[in-house]
């Protein structure tokens, strides 16, 4: 086996004291450097300006909608002209609303949440930290990108289709997302136009997850042990591997689905469906069927947004509170036991759909269990911050921001376990508020603490500290306005998914509406700080050093931004784990891995 | 520090295809659970013997893997001999014949259906026979192509033979025929 890997390797870089084989040649084309780019680090930041171009869109559609509910006949300014159909006069109609309720789901969940903390994060990070010069397969690392990217242009087209984007939300609930175009504006072709750009998507993250998994069992470098594994590397493994079964499930859904709009199929349209006052050439299909589909691939999918966050955190913390993280066997176990779990709970999100009261009770029970193993990773963040002298960067500060909303919105996650309680709350704000904290708002925390703490890393420079600080607490204040009134609003009955409250009964929460609209409005103006921050330090920023935080793992230990093949030539070779700090080492008080090991008996 | 410490142990390309292996499985276990709460989901099912051509084909696919194992070993069993080689290179190209073959013999079985009047939309039994039989179909060009870029490699590369990748590509080879009589269980059993 040796030999016949050194025999297909395809280029061999000689150094004065070294022999490495590479995966592949140093790119010296543009297109090689730039844009088709093998190399792991290029493809990882590539995976992040995609996302930031998703999570900026995502955000203006949030905007549009916030504005609508808060403000349901005031026009708004250039809407008309977007949408001369949808918002005539700049006020839109419910039907625009749910579409734009669809793009935004489905661009922060696939788009934002997937690509960045994941693909993006991991894809630099993970090769460097086992010591590889770069992924197991970097061509189809390549086109794991260039499919996604492809995909998000797909789901961005049914924007410019005439009858404009899908209405029936990131869930796509067949059978509304499996008729044409009876079943309202945007069922027709904007509805196929998802259904093939969350298929495309499904092929990349395939491609991804692929990679990362092979890169992480087969090129560790010498003396990575699987226990000297970086957390973040954990999660991002084991996020792979929910994303290999996941998205091998999402992809056949997607697929049937697509032959239900376009071939006359009847997988998930039942018989006998009158729709627009047209009978539907369909009969027999089970709705359900699509609903078991997708939430098997969507409870996971939930996972895969936030167990890198929490991969992230585990390998911050430490970093800034010079403490070993307590317990790191037990934190890989929990992570190891949330990946199971997050399989079997699935039905938690149809206690409504007419679901036997026994399968109810089954489905709840896994659901409760797994916020065990969340519990336990959460204690032990507090343990490793207790009795800490904490190093307040932005990073670290996005940590505790991370473990706050996480807390919070895992909390709300209690209530809705239980079906009965479920069964009134599940289509209400309660929901909104609870989703946005415990994945949205903490996964992208979990995001913004991996930008500051790997930006030297990616560009060579450091990040603005005190711009960081400010958009830190502008966002944390921000967020608990937007989505904690939201708990409230579902208690008192408050439905979700409605374009305007202008019923009576409804009439009350406005106020309430319009203070969460403010908030979101001035939370999102604070990302700007954060862009001006990341153009400006890309720039100008500050020369970072090799190890500007004086932390242990490989990725510290090589230049800032790194050569192309990681290590220039040299395979490092690790001595020791992730976690030593609070140590006596040779620069301080910490070991990185890659020193030498102590000799022994000291 | 030689090249061959610096390589990496296990072979990637081994670990990619069980991965990828993982990946159709998971997705055919998709598609079998659909076909399941599909039948169960409406009185519409319609019951049809399935074309008798689909039998030889499954013949052809289990020689295939056959002659692509006694290919295999000639390259890479033993001491590299050219003669070896050339024997090892004649059973590989077999095999591809043969997996063409069953292609064309599913083409086939396409044809006898769509003869007796069941389409793609006609029936949920006939659906899940097009759509199971096609990707299956998919996946084994995908295996058609790996070998026949390996069997490329073999001839460019002689007297060094691409180990891991003939290695891999057989491996894969191999899942697409237990695929296949997971398949063939499943559509005479369900349709």
């Amino acid at each position: 086996m040796h030999d016949a890997s050194a025999r297909s390797a395809p280029y061999v870089r000689e150094t004065s004291d070294t022999v490495a084989v590479l995966k592949h040649a140093p790119p010296e084309t543009f297109l090689r450097k730039y844009v088709f780019s093998l190399d792991h680090k290029v493809i990882g930041k590539q995976y992040l300006d995609l996302a930031l171009a998703a999570v900026l869109t995502g955000m203006v559609l949030s905007w549009l909608m916030r504005f609508h509910l808060a403000y349901p006949t005031t026009p708004i300014p250039g809407l008309a002209r977007l949408a001369p159909n949808a918002a005539a006069g700049g006020v839109m109609t419910p039907e625009l609303y749910l579409s734009l309720m669809t793009m935004h789901g489905t661009i922060m969940i696939f788009f934002v949440l997937t690509t960045a903390p994941f693909a993006g994060f991991g894809n630099f990070v993970l090769p460097i930290q086992v010591g590889a010069e770069d992924m197991a397969f970097p061509r189809f690392n390549m086109m794991s990108f260039w499919v996604t990217c492809v995909a998000f242009l797909v789901l961005i087209a049914a924007f410019f289709v005439p009858e404009g984007p899908p209405l029936s939300g990131w869930t796509a609930y067949a059978p509304l997302s499996a008729l044409g175009k009876d079943a309202g504006p945007g069922q027709g072709t904007g509805q196929t136009l998802w259904a093939v750009s969350i298929a495309l998507f499904c092929v990349g993250q395939l491609l991804g997850a692929f990679n990362f998994i092979a890169t992480t069992l087969d090129l560790r470098t010498r003396g990575m042990t699987l226990s000297r594994l970086p957390f973040s590397t954990w999660a991002w493994f084991i996020t792979s591997v929910i994303g290999l079964i996941a998205f091998s499930v999402l992809l056949p859904a997607c697929i049937l689905l697509i032959l239900d709009r376009v071939a006359g199929t009847s997988f998930f349209i039942p018989g006998g469906l009158v729709v627009s006052d047209r009978l539907q050439p369909h009969a027999g299909g089970s709705p359900l069927l699509w609903q078991h589909l997708f939430w098997f691939f969507g409870h996971p999918e939930v996972y895969i947004a936030i167990l890198p966050g929490f991969g992230i955190v585990s390998h911050i913390l430490p970093v800034f509170a010079r403490k070993p993280l307590l317990g790191p066997r037990v934190l890989i176990a929990c992570l190891i036991s949330i990946a199971f779990l997050s399989y079997t709970v699935w039905g938690h999100h149809m206690f409504l759909s007419g679901m036997n009261p026994l399968s109810a009770t089954l489905f709840s029970v896994p659901t409760l269990i797994i916020t065990i193993p969340a519990t336990i990773v959460t204690l032990l963040w507090i343990g490793t911050l207790y009795g800490a002298r904490l190093r307040f960067t932005t990073a670290a500060l996005f940590c505790l921001g991370f473990i706050s909303v996480f807390v919070s919105g895992g909390i709300s996650g209690f209530f809705l376990a239980q079906p009965s309680i479920d069964t009134y709350l599940h289509g209400t704000y309660f929901v909104v508020g609870h989703f946005h904290f415990v994945m949205g708002v903490a996964a992208m925390f979990g995001i913004f603490a991996g930008t500051y703490f790997w930006f030297p890393k990616m560009y060579g420079r450091m990040m603005n500290e005190t711009l960081g600080k400010i958009h830190f607490t502008l966002t944390f204040v921000g967020v608990y306005c937007i989505f904690m009134p939201m708990h409230y609003l579902g208690l008192a009955g408050n439905v979700r998914r409605y374009a305007a409250f202008t019923d009576d009964y409804m009439k009350g929460s406005l106020p309430l509406h319009r203070f969460i609209t403010a908030a979101a409005l001035f939370t999102g103006a604070v990302q700007l700080i954060f862009l001006y921050n990341l153009i400006w330090s890309r720039l100008r920023g500050a020369k970072a050093p090799d190890n500007p935080w004086e932390a242990t793992s490989l990725e510290w230990s090589t230049a800032s931004p790194p050569p192309f093949d990681n290590f220039g030539g040299r395979h490092p070779v690790v001595s020791h784990g992730p976690n030593e700090y609070g140590v006596t080492g040779p620069a301080g008080d910490y070991v990185m891995q890659a020193s030498p090991a102590r000799p022994s008996g000291s | 520090m030689d090249v061959l410490k610096l390589t990496p142990r296990p072979s990637p390309a081994r670990t990619g295809v069980w991965l990828g292996i993982a990946a159709i499985a998971m997705s055919f276990a998709a598609y079998t659970s659909a076909l399941v709460v599909r039948q169960g989901s409406a009185p519409d099912w319609r019951h049809f013997s399935l074309p008798p051509v689909l039998y030889l084909n499954t013949l052809l696919l289990l020689v295939s893997s056959g002659t692509l194992e006694l290919g295999r070993r000639r390259i890479v069993g033993r001491a590299p001999q050219m003669a070896f080689m050339a024997s090892g290179v004649r059973w590989l190209s077999l095999t591809l014949a043969l997996g063409l073959l069953f292609v064309g013999g599913q083409a086939l079985a396409w044809r006898n259906l769509a003869a007796q009047g069941l389409f793609l939309a006609t029936n949920p039994s006939s659906a899940f026979f097009y759509v199971l039989t096609a990707l299956h179909a998919l996946h084994l060009l995908g295996g058609i192509a790996a070998l026949g870029y390996v069997l490329g490699r073999v001839r460019v590369a002689t007297p060094r033979p691409p180990a891991a990748a003939l290695d891999a590509a057989a491996l894969y080879w191999h899942f697409m025929g237990v695929l296949w009589l997971y398949l063939l269980m499943v559509l005479v059993v369900r349709l």
